[in-house]
Formats: structure tokens, C-alpha cells, sequence
């Protein structure tokens, strides 16, 4: 094709959309022949992060399917995708890693693309279920430009598996017009408040790292502890708790929203999201410590659309389009880069960045509470009581 | 090709399908249900009863099933006969039809989407802010037992209304007739008459949402905010939160157990009310 620059008649150009919709010719013949594929390529040329680059070379199919969290990605970045490969981001969303987990171990999940979090790695590396990364096929991934903290789970043994996406805290959001001008600082608060003024009320995630390891938090015990004895403390807390609360759920934004419930765990992008919209929404994080977590993106053992899944990791790791991402869910990111092109404020926001003596009271969850089995059981019979 | 050979051709894609679909699985699930759970989640190969044994531990979530799956069942039973009956017996057909379309209509969107809906409906801002209006206060809906009801009923209520209907609509109405020249109050009419007659409809009916009700896992979900339990929760939380899949199992083919003990015991009781056997069509 040489004069694919040249005017197309309206009647033509309707031509070639039949055929193409038929499926008679194929997509790149319809661009071709249309114009359209030079649109797109200049307009993809005037944004960086489309720019075509080695990853994108050649097709990349029609399709890429992404496991990942609620309200965690900006829309109109996967539309760009889209525009630019012509791969179709399809989004399959998760409320805890256990799930994840257990549709990997399934097998035949489908997917192309995932988010573990930092403490699931090491098993999913050692059933055999995550794929190394290969570098050459990410050039927008530049190692030297994270905050260790925030990337080094990514690596098992010397060996990339997983690149961050964002980071954050677990802590809790609370509605301050029912607080009566008393102030919430620590997890004991949350667990006394939550069955006594505020019964009926409360909201704990439906995910067992995080209301096992707070309720843990309460006796001053390690958040990721596995301790028989500390454990039972915990179910002790949270049975006692349990007829108090409004529901056990991730999905706590309607709920506060609507004023059906007036506290919930929450991570630092929810309380961002909550507090942005309704400044009565406090985001409070333990004294006692807590959760602090990294979120990478990973691609599994027999992703169906492999060169689709390291085309769109590329495409979200550039800082462009990554502070676009961080615009949308309120997670802070470790890459300098793109903190750079993002507002003084947001970079200074206390949900975002807490104060130092209160982050570095939090702790990474540790692999052993994905695969211990009381701690498994524990939240199950919490559930079921 | 003789008779017999037509007959076992006829029968082979029903067959295989019962084979693969049903039997398989279902042994699968009872060999599991022995094993041990792997380190990292998942089976690994055992012979124990430690899994039967851990059972109490779901005593709640059967608890649960056992209470609200009959007590569902009974509540769209009885709203659901009045219904049948007016569309059956009292309708003009001209709106007959229009009438059937619009109690099949709510299955044209996903019960998910519905049971969103009812989220709102039953939360703060929906009927207890109405209530509040009218000077009812701290009324509490949503995340109780009774949403859990309400979502059953709205949800399995198409699925009672049918077989009940189909039933009274082929009742010979000459009967009616012959009992009211005879002197019968139209009460004794339908409880002497009606009523008896239509015994395999409601007993097919209760039987369909009964099962279903059974294994229901996403209107507690939705509308219990985990707070309110099914087996079927417990299922999905052993399978895909804490995968434990042989205690899932034994969890399973408890709840298969149960079912058939229950439908067994129904089916006799049916039976004593004088319905025959061949008038339920789910046997």
C-alpha cells in the first residue's frame, strides 16, 4: 500500500467497513486501506506512552485479560491500550489473594496479566504458578528508579517475577459526625468502639490477612502472627465483635457512603477516594502498627495472550500513563519517575504518605499467613458463627 | 436397527451427560472428600475421616440452610398460590398472557443485578427511611436474616407461581361446578376440591425452590453481608478463600446427604396426602 495517505470516499470507506465487518479482509487491510491506521498512528505517536516501542511490535492478538482489585485502575488508560494495540483489556476483579490463589491453583483461569501482593509471591513461585519476567520485553520497567521498600518482593532468588504497581496501608476509615468530637488513633479504638456506640455500624474486611492480623493488633500481638495461642486470643475478639458489626466485606464505599455504616478497614486508596468526596471521612492508621503492602503485576504460567500481557505491564509502568493510574485509585507508587509528574499535593497527602512514626510501626504481610491453615480456618468459623 | 438398539442410541447423549456431568464429579468429590489439604492449599492424597470429623465446625451454616431454605420455601408458597390461582382460574385470557410474561419478566436480568437492587431497597436509605417517615425509627433491614428472606422469596417466586399454575389451569372446572350445584360454600370448594387437586403443583414447585434454595449462596451473600451463612457460603469460602478442598468436599457430600434425606421424607409425606408418585414431575 502505497498511497494509504490518499482521500477515501465516504461510499468506499463504508465499503471496506462491510468487508471488514464481514470478515472478508483483515484488520491491519481495513486500516490500511481506510487511513485510520495512520490516525491512530499519529495520534498514538503524540503520546508517550503509546509510542510504539519493541513490545508492541507485531500483533499482540485481540485480547488481554487482567486480574486485579476494585476501583484500581483509571478506565481511559485501558481505552488508549486498546487504541493503540488493538488488544482488548478484559478485567476480572478480586476481593482477597486466597481467591487469586485458589483460581490459579484451579488452573485454567484464562488470565493474561495479575496484581499479587508482596507476600504471595514466594508461594506462587514456589507451586510453580507465575512466570519469570524477561526485562527486554518491558523497557519501560527501570529497576533503578523504585524505592527498594516497594519492589524487592518482586524478586525470588536473584529472579524477577513481578514489577510494582503501587503501594499502601490498611487501616481504618471512620465517619467523625457519629464520633462525638472523640478522637480514633488506634485498632483497640476500632474493636471497643465497634461493640459498644458504633453497634450496628462497623464493617470488617471479608479477607483473613488483614481482620485476623488487626484483631491480632488489639493484644499488641504481631500482625502476621500464626501463634496458636495468639490466634485464639483474636477469634476470642472477633466472635465478640461479630454480632456488633454492620457485614464482613471488601466492598465497603457504598455502605459508608450511604451512611448505613459509619467505620470500616479500609486501604489508603478507599480512604483517599472516601475523604476526597466527604471530609467527615477520617483514614486512621493504628499506633499499634499494622498493615503495609506492595501490589506488582505479574503474569502467570500459561497466560493465553503472553505478548499481549507484557504489552500491557509496559504500558502501565510508564510514568505518563502510571500517573494517570495514581490520579484515579489514590495509591502512592514507588517510581520516582512518575511521582515526578504528579501534583506537590498529592505527594504530600497524610492518607498517601503517613507521618514516619506511624508507618514505620506497620509490617509487610509475611507468606506464612496465605498457606497457614488456623489462620484459614479461623476467619471461616468467624464467617460461619 | 431393532428396538433396543434405537432405544440405547436414543438414551446415549443423556446418558454420557449424566455420566460426565453427574456421576464423575460427584465421585471425585467423595474421594477428595477423604483426603488432606496440600501445604499451600488445594488436595493431596489421603485416606482420613478427619474432614467428617471437623464437620460441627459448619454446624451454624447448616443451621442456617436448614432454617431459612423450608421457611423461604413455605413463605413463596404462600404468595405464590393465590397468584397461580388468580392467573389460572380467575383471569380473562386476554390478560392471561400479558399477566404470565410480566412473572417471567424479572428473569430477563441476572439475579446478581437484582439482588443489587434490593441492596439499596432494604439499606438505610430505602424502606427503613421511608418508615422513619411514617414514625417507624432504627428500623434495620439489610444484613439480617430477614433480607436474606425477602431476596429468596422475590428471587425463587417465578419458580413456585408455574408449576402451581400450570396445575390449576388444567383443573377440570366442571368439578367446581358440580360441587357448588351440590350446596358447597366456595371455601368448602376449594379446600375439599381445589386444593387436593392441586397438591402435585405445589409439591413440584416446593420441591424446585426447596433444592435450590439449598445450595444458595449469593443472596446471603448480597443481601446478609456475611453475616448470614449457607452451606453454600461455606462452600465458596472453603474452595476459593482458605482451599480446603477435601474438607470442601466432605462439606459437600454432607449437604448432598442431607438433601436426599429431606427429599426422601417429603416425597412420603406427598405421598400420604394422596398425590401419586407419577403426579410430581421431579421424581
Amino acid at each position: 500500500m502505497t498511497n494509504n495517505n490518499d482521500y477515501i470516499s465516504k461510499k468506499k470507506f463504508m465499503e471496506e467497513l462491510y468487508r471488514y465487518k464481514r470478515g472478508s479482509v483483515t484488520r491491519r487491510h481495513f486500516l490500511n486501506v481506510t487511513g485510520l491506521g495512520m490516525a491512530t498512528a499519529v495520534m498514538g505517536a503524540a503520546v508517550p506512552g503509546l509510542r510504539p516501542q519493541p513490545a508492541f511490535a507485531g500483533d499482540i492478538g485481540d485480547r488481554v485479560v487482567l486480574a486485579t482489585w476494585p476501583n484500581y485502575h483509571d478506565p481511559a488508560n485501558f481505552e488508549a491500550f486498546t487504541a493503540a494495540t488493538g488488544a482488548h483489556v478484559q478485567v476480572n476483579v478480586f476481593g482477597s489473594n486466597e481467591e487469586m490463589l485458589a483460581k490459579l491453583q484451579a488452573g485454567g483461569s484464562g488470565w493474561d496479566v495479575f496484581v499479587p501482593t508482596n507476600y504471595t509471591i514466594t508461594t506462587y513461585v514456589g507451586e510453580d504458578l507465575i512466570e519469570p519476567l524477561d526485562t527486554a520485553m518491558l523497557p519501560n520497567y527501570d529497576a533503578a528508579s523504585y524505592n527498594p521498600r516497594f519492589a524487592e518482593a518482586g524478586s525470588v532468588d536473584g529472579k524477577l517475577y513481578a514489577v510494582p504497581k503501587d503501594w499502601g496501608t490498611t487501616g481504618y476509615v471512620v465517619n467523625t459526625a457519629h464520633t462525638g468530637g472523640r478522637k480514633l488513633t488506634s485498632w483497640k479504638d476500632f474493636w471497643d468502639i465497634a461493640r459498644n456506640e458504633f453497634s450496628g455500624r462497623g464493617m470488617v474486611h471479608d479477607y483473613q490477612l488483614t481482620t485476623i492480623g488487626n484483631a491480632l493488633k488489639y493484644f499488641g500481638y504481631s500482625f502476621n502472627s500464626i501463634d496458636e495461642k495468639e490466634l485464639a486470643d483474636a477469634e476470642k475478639l472477633l466472635l465478640d465483635v461479630k454480632p456488633h458489626l454492620f457485614a464482613i466485606s471488601s466492598d465497603y464505599q457504598p455502605a459508608l457512603r450511604n451512611g448505613d455504616a459509619w467505620m470500616s478497614m479500609a486501604w489508603t486508596g478507599d480512604g483517599k477516594q472516601l475523604n476526597s468526596d466527604m471530609p467527615e471521612m477520617e483514614y486512621i492508621l493504628g499506633v499499634e502498627g499494622g498493615e503495609i503492602w506492595s501490589d506488582y503485576y505479574a503474569i502467570p504460567k500459561g497466560a493465553p495472550h503472553r505478548d499481549a500481557a507484557y504489552a500491557l505491564i509496559n504500558f502501565l509502568l510508564d510514568p505518563e500513563v502510571n500517573s494517570r493510574e495514581v490520579l484515579a485509585h489514590g495509591y502512592p507508587t514507588a517510581d520516582a519517575r512518575t511521582n515526578a509528574l504528579l501534583p506537590e499535593s498529592l505527594l504530600n497527602d497524610p492518607i498517601l504518605y503517613p507521618a514516619e512514626d506511624l508507618l514505620s510501626a506497620l509490617e509487610f504481610g509475611a507468606a506464612a499467613t496465605l498457606t497457614d491453615p488456623n489462620r484459614a480456618e479461623l476467619m471461616a468459623r468467624f464467617k460461619s458463627a | 436397527m431393532t428396538q433396543r438398539t434405537r432405544n440405547w442410541l436414543l438414551l446415549a447423549p443423556a446418558g454420557t451427560w449424566f455420566l460426565v456431568m453427574l456421576i464423575v464429579p460427584l465421585t471425585v468429590v467423595l474421594i477428595y472428600s477423604f483426603g488432606e489439604r496440600a501445604t499451600a492449599g488445594g488436595y493431596s492424597p489421603a485416606f482420613t475421616f478427619e474432614q467428617y470429623a471437623n464437620l460441627p465446625a459448619r454446624w451454624a451454616a447448616f443451621k442456617n440452610t436448614m432454617v431459612l431454605a423450608p421457611v423461604g420455601t413455605l413463605a413463596a408458597l404462600l404468595i405464590a398460590y393465590p397468584v397461580a390461582y388468580f392467573l389460572a382460574v380467575r383471569v380473562s385470557p386476554k390478560w392471561k398472557t400479558i399477566l404470565l410474561v410480566l412473572v417471567i419478566v424479572p428473569f430477563w436480568t441476572s439475579i446478581l443485578i437484582r439482588s443489587y437492587a434490593w441492596i439499596f431497597l432494604l439499606g438505610g436509605r430505602g424502606i427503613p427511611a421511608l418508615l422513619e417517615w411514617i414514625g417507624i425509627e432504627g428500623v434495620r433491614l439489610i444484613n439480617t436474616p430477614f433480607s436474606v428472606l425477602i431476596g429468596i422469596i422475590y428471587g425463587y417466586l417465578p419458580l413456585m407461581v408455574f408449576p402451581i399454575y400450570v396445575n390449576l389451569e388444567r383443573l377440570d372446572k366442571r368439578l367446581l361446578e358440580a360441587s357448588s350445584d351440590l350446596g358447597a360454600k366456595p371455601w368448602r370448594t376449594f379446600i375439599q376440591i381445589t386444593l387436593p387437586m392441586s397438591i402435585p403443583g405445589i409439591a413440584t414447585g416446593c420441591m424446585l425452590v426447596f433444592i435450590l434454595l439449598m445450595g444458595e449462596f449469593l443472596i446471603p451473600a448480597l443481601l446478609g453481608g456475611g453475616k448470614v451463612f449457607f452451606v453454600g457460603n461455606a462452600l465458596v469460602d472453603l474452595f476459593l478463600q482458605s482451599r480446603n478442598w477435601p474438607y470442601g468436599s466432605a462439606v459437600a457430600v454432607t449437604l448432598v446427604v442431607v438433601m436426599l434425606i429431606t427429599v426422601t421424607i417429603y416425597m412420603r409425606l406427598i405421598k400420604r396426602l394422596g398425590a401419586h408418585r407419577e403426579d410430581v414431575s421431579l421424581m
